[in-house]
């Protein structure tokens, strides 16, 4: 270091600068803290001068050196006193640095760190981001117990930064305090509770990593957020994502019913859930019907699916683990191509994929199958992976592809590196034993080994033969014979011992070889390994039973050898046969019985994969790694015999209803809420989680019965969010919304109807918030007064809204999922739905309008069209229908659900979709062909179709194996659309925006009862996919959508004239369609 | 997660040392010496270790050992991926990662490894956001920060760390706006004694190196998609406009990337471009042995092969070889046995051979097998797979950018039995 020097002369005039560090300064006594290395390395002194120079370079210098120290692991802790001065230092580096260094001291020099404290503290009010992030970050890394207090309240003030950076730091900071000070943790939940609300991809992966590792045992606190969770993670950077996977799967098992038990099956069985539903709603317990997968259960195995694709290994494993312990055993095989791609990366990921891909082969050998040829050992490979591979090809060994692989073990067997030849011939063996066809041939090939050169190879090839022909004591005499032969060459002890050991087993069957080989033995027997000694002394005992007559003096031979060997092990065995064999007065019942003793028939030993007892282990994990539980391991549970309550994981936005409801009605809100919390006082305590964000007033109540519930947080925290933070995220999520909102769950809301019938409105089990509003619903309505309606059309609002804070795509998926699932036999009737729905109505007992909020178009019973029949099909008949979700392949896209029925007797093979005929600008995105259809059987898959807002046909080929056949879709105008909700006042806005050339009407007469709000409803949304508007007024019914390719809105009124007369206006950019519209709706509405 | 990391060089010395939470003592390296020891070779040093009160979790590369120290359950690969994330950081910034570079470059090593942890969970990982938090050193820069002062540090805060693309930084600008990309494929194949193919596929990679100004959004398409059989994105990837359109459409990092690795479906089938004949031959009775290899093209679209590189592990019974190529250079190493001839290119009209005698340990038995050939080649303007690249069109910016593509196909694990 050429500048040392140079700054020593610096140094030499300059004393201490005051803007250095000049509290540092002011409190540290300078003669103590130079006294404490005074005596110490001379060396440091320079440095030490350095530190206190004026010039940033020279400075700067000696951290670079005193980092260099601390690398090589060289005690720099006597410059704490200097260093720590420069905390302060402008100079970006040098502050660095000086972190770096406090970081690692600090907890050895407590009281000087504390010096620090002050700067960081400062540094944690700054403006920039950045910089409050980093304090946090070194002031929570500072190891001393001593400011705890001030990390925990510099953690809570980051945890409601409005930066996302500061937040993520403080979800860090939140493990450190933890390890500091275990104490902590129930303020820390808090806090973590807290950060799992946030909704920034940023924070989500380090506030899962904080929730693991202070409070895992918590799950109640994801269930609010598990459905965000799932939305987020592909966002999440990809640390992260492994973290929230791993949570989440445990998250799973613990609360989703398994989706193993009708395996193969699972797929249909849920279809049938979806579509029963309808019918068997009431009443019908939802246990005893076939399995149905919990649609969270399914939005996480489909949200975790893309992350297959990740770059990052560790992404990979934690989804295939996902899948592979939480997924339905028929899904789980798209994980295998991934993880076989993971085999291209280096060699430390091989060895961990690869033992994972070893314990999932023994269970399901399918999922591999295809891969065999992957496995294969290159001889480049180092031998912890090639007995990896070659134990994967063992557990993938079968009838069919046994043979290929026998001869690629030939190559291993002849491979220079020995172990692995070795461990080859124990395949082999194993092999042999399972698959009864090549049993023969392995053996043969083994005994050919025997004549090898090498003596590992032929002595593993003892061992195996001889586990081999214990299990099938045919007439193996040739082999063992040559065996008995190899003795006179064969050194290695257990092969020597196995061969005894096969010769006394088998004496009787080479009675003339037998007693020759225990001549040999007996001659070199002082020289044997104590394996081999034992082995020839059980073989002079069973030769003495079953021909004493050669072997009586021969044993006693040896007996007497034994008698005086040094190991104590032997001398015990000669003892012990001498007394069971030889016959002396002393002897007792036993020896009766000598022969049974040792000549009993003995059970073949079990080939085993070594990997066989990992399985219960959580994969992908340490513990799997080493077989051993590793600390901190969390078991993974099983799955629970009944589902937890799935309402649990709906989350209420509260802070929604202000936009929600028109302004007039949330200046009423207050008095409305009193109410509520009135009358509904048991039940407060489990919305006040999520209400108390925007509902501050309430606080004191919660504070009440936050004990009862353990999810409520304390309402202190709660306040200390800014309320205008609070809004201003509020009026962004709803803007979102907006879009999302009328594809908000339907789903949610039957669940929730049904329950606020079968519930008892006094029920103890009011976790679920929904739940509790819908009771506040009934009761209300008791009471009713004024307010309580406007309770009751909030309350509704709000359930709708549940989950469209949710990334829109996936909340939609959900849907198109149990759709895409459905058979068409079991689609209810449209004669049943109304009724239903009436039913619902008299539920509810609301108000037209909030009748309208209900309805969804999603449930409205779909008609199927023929796409192909039967008879012109050649037995594959087709019928599709329009599920009326968003779809998955494209957003501008129509998603279609074709059926596909086998008539025939014979299988179907590789149904596809052929040559497509589109008009110019529309696409198809064809499903995944059908690789094979039983007879009798059916199979529903799913397409996209841009039809590009028009309602040509798309045409295309549906083909088979062998035939093709053209088909068409011709969409209904109604299903080019998909349903929008807005409010009164938007909906007004832009109808009056779309007047003009943009409005078409019809005129339509029908009886006053075909007027009622809900016949409205249920026949506008039977033809069309239209949400409903919210209306202020009983004659006026609204609807509104947009289209799927354009996104033109599509406004649809009916007005009630005087009469039995309505008006029908639509309002639309698309003139077109409007007009077909129209002409669609107009029959519907008119006939009776 | 991560407590600390300790670097070991080949010797076993321990060079630096990293610590996120409280420091663990050296000490902990002993196990890790202990499982070296019993592997003899460093390939075969197992990946975790596990001590009575931590887990050591190692990875190998350019003869480092960089061991992670943790103390609780913990993914394993999630560990080791890390530490290959910090390999790749180090050779990104200083050009190759070697004992002697991270010595060097002691204190930038320090201040990335501090920003890429946080108490152990992983803080910034990509490259861009480390390298405009801490700049990496150049000659130049070494000159200026000596002469006047200033540092590696950036000055000014990362942005890309708080935004939604955090791959790619604000306020990119070039003069001349480039955006190349590279199709490499990789051959990898076991080939039996008597030419026939036993196992080979194709994985293959794109490589791209972007100097584009600005936020330009770029989609690049493929004539053949459906060749695609297995695909891997970097993150900056659209996932859905993939799945719905076979299209790449991203907004590209900065400067040099990994767009994309793929693998070609098992169902087509893969040209394998060279051959090699080969005679090898131990006698029982003699100390000498035949050896002989000829390399020739197959299935090379007219397309010349080059950079071919044979190598082969000889039995330990030989002593040595006395060989004469008819091009190229060859080694022998007599203490690992290590055979390497450096063909060159393949001239189809005069195929490149190697021939002459190996001389063996007398009296020693002749060995069971006969070495493996390892084969290195390279084949410019090639994809082997057919796979070729439509278009690609950019997007959000106005500028007409320089657009390249460069096909080749490259022989990845490559073995020939004899």
């Amino acid at each position: 270091m050429a500048s040392n020097s140079l700054a020593y002369n610096e140094q030499a005039g300059a004393g201490e600068t005051a803007e250095l560090g000049q509290e540092a300064a002011a409190t540290m006594s300078p003669s103590g803290a130079f006294g404490l290395f005074s005596s110490d390395l001379k060396k440091n002194e320079d440095l030490k001068q350095m530190l206190e120079s004026n010039k940033d370079s020279a400075k700067l210098d000696a951290m670079k050196r005193i980092v260099g120290m601390i690398a090589k692991g060289r005690n720099a802790s006597e410059l704490f006193p200097a260093v720590v001065k420069n905390v302060a230092s402008k100079n970006i580096e040098i502050k660095k640095l000086v972190y770096v260094y406090l970081v690692r001291y600090a907890e050895e020099q407590q009281d000087l760190a504390l010096l620090s404290i002050s700067t960081f503290q400062r540094a944690l009010k700054d403006p920039n981001q950045l910089i409050r992030a980093s304090a946090l970050r070194v002031l929570s890394s500072i190891r001393v117990p001593i400011i705890v207090p001030i990390m925990m309240l510099a953690i809570k003030d980051a945890s409601a930064d409005l930066s996302p950076y500061v937040r993520k730091n403080a979800a860090h900071a939140i493990q450190k305090l933890y390890s500091l000070d275990p104490e902590q943790k129930e303020m820390l939940i808090e806090v973590i509770e807290k950060l799992l609300k946030d909704k920034s991809t940023l924070v989500a992966g380090s506030v899962v990593m904080a929730f693991e590792e202070v409070c895992p045992e918590r799950i109640d606190l994801i269930h609010k957020n598990y459905r965000k969770l799932c939305n987020l993670l592909v966002d999440v950077e990809e640390w992260g994502q492994v973290v929230i996977i791993h949570m989440l799967t445990r998250y799973a098992r613990t609360q989703f019913v398994s989706p193993w038990k009708e395996d193969g099956g699972a797929e249909d069985s849920e279809k049938n859930f979806y579509e029963s539903d309808d019918e068997q709603r009431e009443g019908t317990e939802r246990r005893k019907k076939p399995y149905a997968m919990d649609p969270d259960h399914r939005l996480l195995i489909r949200n975790t699916k893309p992350l297959l694709q990740s770059r990052n290994a560790a992404v990979v494993m934690a989804v295939a683990q996902l899948y592979w312990h939480i997924s339905p055993k028929s899904e789980a095989g798209v994980i295998s191509k991934s993880l076989v791609r993971l085999l291209r990366s280096n060699r430390e990921v091989q060895y961990i994929v690869l033992q994972n891909i070893a314990t999932m082969s023994i269970q399901r050998k399918g999922m591999f199958e295809p891969y065999l040829k992957s496995f294969y050992v290159r001889s480049t490979d180092p031998t912890m992976i090639k007995t990896l591979k070659l134990e994967i090809l063992t557990n993938l060994a079968n009838e069919a592809n046994v043979s290929t692989l026998l001869r690629e073990f030939q190559t291993y067997v002849r491979s220079q590196d020995k172990q692995f030849a070795a461990a080859t011939i124990q395949t082999v063996g194993r092999c042999a034993s399972s698959i009864s066809e090549v049993s023969d041939s392995c053996l043969s090939g083994l005994v050919c080994l025997l004549s090898s050169r090498d003596e590992v190879v032929v002595a593993e090839s003892v061992v195996v033969i001889k586990k081999l022909l214990q299990m099938r004591p045919a007439q193996h005499g040739e082999i063992i014979k040559h065996m008995a032969k190899l003795l006179d060459s064969i050194t290695v002890p257990v092969a020597r011992a196995s061969i005894l050991w096969l010769i006394g087993e088998n004496c009787e069957r080479v009675p003339k070889i037998a007693p020759d080989v225990l001549r040999k033995m007996a001659k070199s027997f002082t020289s044997e390994d104590d394996l081999v000694k034992l082995q020839i002394l059980n073989l002079g005992a069973k030769l003495y039973l079953t021909n004493s007559k050669q072997t009586k003096l021969l044993t006693q031979y040896i007996l007497n050898l034994g008698k005086y060997d040094q190991n104590y092990d032997i001398r015990d065995r000669t003892r012990f046969i001498r007394q069971l064999i030889v016959p002396n007065e002393k002897s007792g019942a036993l020896s009766k019985y000598a022969k049974k003793i040792f000549l009993a028939q003995k059970p073949a030993p079990l080939l085993e994969s070594p990997f066989k007892d990992r399985d219960h282990f959580q994969l992908g994990t340490l513990s799997h790694t080493l077989n051993t539980k590793a600390a901190g391991y969390l078991e993974l549970s099983n799955w629970p015999e009944v589902a937890p309550d799935p309402s649990v994981r709906n989350v209420e936005v509260v802070e929604l209803t202000k936009e929600w409801t028109p302004a007039g009605k949330a200046k009423k809100e207050n008095p409305a809420k009193k109410f509520y919390s009135e009358s509904e006082e048991e039940e407060d305590s489990s919305d006040s989680s999520s209400e108390s964000e925007s509902e501050s007033g309430s606080g004191s109540e919660e504070e009440a019965d936050s004990s009862e519930d353990s999810s409520a947080s304390s309402p202190s925290e709660q306040e200390g969010e800014s309320a205008s933070e609070s809004e201003g995220r509020s009026k962004r999520t709803a803007k979102k919304s907006w879009k999302t909102r009328a594809k908000s769950d339907s789903e949610d809301e039957e669940k929730e109807n049904e329950k606020s019938k079968s519930s008892d409105s006094s029920s103890a089990e009011s976790s679920s918030a929904e739940e509790s509003s819908s009771d506040a619903e009934s009761e209300s309505e008791s009471d009713s007064g004024p307010d309580s309606r406007k309770v009751t059309k909030e309350k509704e609002g709000r359930p709708k809204q549940a989950r469209s804070t949710l990334p829109k795509d996936v909340s939609l998926l959900d849907l198109d999922d149990f759709n895409s699932v459905s058979t068409p036999v079991a689609l209810p009737t449209p004669v049943l739905s109304p009724s239903l729905r009436a039913d619902l109505e008299g539920l509810n007992l609301s108000t037209t309008s909030s009748v309208i909020n209900v309805s969804s178009p999603v449930f409205v019973p779909m008609k199927t069209h023929v796409l192909l029949h039967r008879m012109s099909g050649k037995g594959l008949a087709a019928h599709y229908f329009f599920p009326r979700q968003p779809c998955i392949f494209g957003a501008k896209m129509v998603s279609v659900q074709i059926t596909l029925n086998n008539t025939t007797d014979q299988k179907i093979e590789n149904i596809h979709v052929g040559e497509k005929k589109l008009p110019a600008g529309m696409q198809m995105h064809a499903f995944s062909p059908v690789d094979s259809l039983e007879p009798e059987g059916s199979v529903t898959v799913s397409m996209g179709i841009d039809f590009c807002d028009s309602t040509q046909t798309a045409s295309f080929q549906l083909c088979t194996k062998d035939d093709c056949f053209s088909v068409n879709i011709q969409p209904p105008v109604g299903e080019l659309l998909l349903p929008v909700a807005m409010s009164e006042k938007d909906f007004k806005k832009e109808q009056g925006m779309l007047t003009g050339m943009n409005e078409t009407s019809a005129l339509i007469v029908a009886t006053p009862q075909d007027f009622t709000p809900s016949v409205i409803l249920q026949k506008v949304v039977n033809v069309a996919n239209v949400g409903a508007v919210p209306s202020g007024q009983d004659h006026l019914h609204r609807f509104a959508a947009r289209t799927v390719h354009s996104g033109s809105l599509m406004l649809v009124t009916v007005e009630l004239k005087e009469g039995s007369t309505a008006q029908l206006i639509i309002n639309t950019e698309k003139t077109v369609i409007g007009s077909v519209l129209l002409r669609e709706l107009k029959p519907v509405l008119s006939q009776g | 997660m991560i407590h600390s990391l300790f670097l070991i060089n080949s010797s076993g010395d321990i060079f630096l040392e990293k610590h996120w939470k409280s420091v663990v003592s050296r000490s902990v390296c002993d196990y890790f010496f202990e499982a070296q020891e019993r592997a003899t070779e460093a390939e075969n040093v197992p990946p975790v270790i596990p001590t009575p009160h931590h887990y050591l979790l190692s990875v190998y590369r350019h003869k480092i050992f960089f061991v992670a120290v943790i103390q609780t359950e913990v993914p394993p690969l999630f560990v080791i991926e890390f530490l290959h994330r910090v390999v790749d950081t180090f050779q990104d910034y200083f050009g190759v990662c070697s004992e002697p570079v991270i010595k060097d470059n002691v204190v930038v090593v320090y201040e990335v490894l501090e920003e890429m942890l946080d108490n152990g969970f992983p803080l910034a990982t990509e490259s861009n956001i480390l390298k405009e938090l801490i700049k990496p050193p150049t000659i130049l820069r070494t000159v200026v920060n000596t002469i006047t002062g200033s540092t590696n540090v950036g000055d000014q805060l990362p942005t890309g760390q708080l935004s939604v693309v955090p791959w790619r930084r604000t306020g990119v600008k070039y003069t001349n706006n480039e955006a190349y990309f590279d199709v490499i494929e990789e051959i990898d194949a076991i080939i039996d004694k008597s030419g026939s193919t036993i196992t080979a596929e194709i994985q293959g990679v794109i490589d791209a190196c972007v100097k584009l100004t600005g936020m330009p959004d770029l989609t690049l398409s493929f004539m053949n998609p459906r060749l695609l059989d297995d695909v891997s994105f970097h993150p900056c990837v659209r996932f859905k406009r993939w799945e719905s359109e076979r299209i790449l459409s991203f907004i590209p990092p900065d400067g040099n990337f990994r767009l994309l690795s793929y693998h070609v479906s098992a169902q087509n089938l893969v040209a394998i471009p060279v051959y090699v004949k080969h005679s090898i031959s131990f006698r029982d009775s003699s100390a000498l042995g035949r050896f002989e290899i000829t390399v020739g093209p197959k299935q090379t679209m007219g397309k010349t092969i080059e950079g071919v590189l044979v190598s082969s592990q000889m039995p330990k019974g030989v002593l040595n070889m006395s060989l004469t190529p008819s091009q190229g250079t060859h080694t022998f190493d007599p203490v690992t046995k290590m055979l390497s001839w450096d063909v060159g290119k393949i001239n189809p009209q005069k195929l490149p051979s190697l021939k002459g005698t190996m001389s063996l340990q007398a009296g020693a038995p002749k060995p069971d097998e006969n070495p493996t050939v390892n084969l290195q080649f390279k084949i410019q303007q090639l994809a082997i797979s057919g796979l070729k690249v439509n278009r690609l069109d950019m997007y959000g910016e106005k500028y007409k950018p320089f657009k390249g593509i460069k096909y080749m196909t490259k022989a990845g694990k490559f073995q020939v039995r004899t």
